[in-house]
């Protein structure tokens, strides 16, 4: 066994000789990703139809189940791992992700915020009460 | 990979070299990175199109709601539509490295398949809602419909003249061409790239825009 570390291309399934290589067949991985995909997937439509669940914990329900199937396919599809090979590829993904982080809860609380400041009150809206 | 032998066998394993700057990375793994960046710009882009849909999704106009337009069986056979494209588009990887050029273009076939009955959905779809007067110019919660789920739709196009494209390459240039493996690789990271985005956008559209 070598202290060797090699970078992986991004998509490619590891190199290292001890890890997943004559443990886990390619056609397994890609297939228990497809199975945990669908039942997420069947999931998330399930919670946005019931009415078992409590209707305020839906939403939340919902982006929860879509974070972890994103999880899913980038670990079984795109075979990000947290191995040594795999850094660089992880490192920018975080990036992207703080990227996206930033502009959509960014936008959503600067949005909500200037609604807040720009809805009129009740007193405002009387038309009488003004000038 | 080549890079193994290179430093493992000398006298400095105890000294534990730094093979990340001994070694270059082979030519597979910086392309590979590369269009990882972009895949992940791609995506940067992707989510100011969410932002813009997420803050304008009650900015209805008085026009229709997402309630009354999205049909979720569509929606449901559309997600199954990309989730399995995906999965033969991993098939198709693995054949790829085997150099099996019958399951390459077996799979490659399906995969393509997927792909279009996907976007024949999403084209009825869309121009069924601009048939009823619900066009991207009805109302902003129109337009930013529009805009996001086009914008997939545009690169789920772009994917399938992409992999025709790489197809007829496997065909004429073989499986054993280096640049060909390494285009075909950009291919797989994009459509999973793609199976993705449709996962964010499935929840934050179709089965968010039922809820309220």
């Amino acid at each position: 066994m070598s202290d060797t570390y090699y970078d992986r291309a991004p998509g490619d399934a590891s190199a290292l000789p001890d890890i997943e290589q004559g443990r886990t067949s390619g056609v397994l991985v890609y297939t228990m990703g497809l199975g945990l995909a669908v039942v997420l997937t069947g999931m998330s439509f399930w919670v946005a139809n019931t009415s078992v669940l409590w209707p305020g914990g839906v939403s939340i329900g919902l982006t929860v189940l879509a974070i972890a199937q994103m999880g899913v396919h980038l670990v079984f599809f795109l075979h990000v791992t947290s191995g040594p090979d795999n850094t660089n590829n992880v490192m920018a993904l975080a990036f992207g992700v703080l990227i996206v982080i930033l502009v959509v809860v960014g936008s959503l609380l600067i949005m909500a915020d200037l609604n807040d400041s720009m809805m009129p009150g009740p007193e405002l809206m009387n038309l009488h009460m003004q000038r | 990979m080549s890079t193994m032998g290179a430093v493992g066998g000398n006298t400095y394993r105890a000294a534990q070299p730094d093979a990340r700057e001994a070694v270059p990375a082979s030519k597979r793994v910086v392309v590979g990175y590369g269009f990882w960046i972009f895949l992940l710009s791609d995506i940067v882009m992707f989510s100011a199109f969410f932002a813009a849909y997420a803050v304008l999704a009650h900015a209805t106009a008085g026009g229709p709601q997402g309630m009354q337009l999205f049909n979720q069986r569509s929606v449901a056979i559309e997600t199954g539509c990309l989730l399995a494209s995906s999965y033969t588009c991993g098939m198709m990887q693995l054949a790829v490295t085997s150099r099996r050029y019958a399951l390459v273009y077996v799979m490659a076939l399906l995969t393509f398949a997927l792909g279009a009955w996907f976007l024949a959905l999403e084209f009825r779809e869309l121009s069924g809602m601009i048939a009823l007067g619900a066009g991207p110019q009805r109302s902003a919660f129109l337009s930013s419909f529009f805009t996001l789920v086009g914008c997939h739709g545009l690169h789920v196009t772009a994917g399938l003249i992409w992999l025709a494209a790489m197809m007829a390459q496997v065909a004429f240039r073989g499986l054993y061409d280096a640049t060909v493996e390494r285009r075909l690789l950009c291919f797989s990271l994009f459509w999973h790239a793609l199976d993705i985005v449709w996962v964010w956008l499935f929840t934050v559209v179709y089965l968010k825009g039922v809820l309220s």
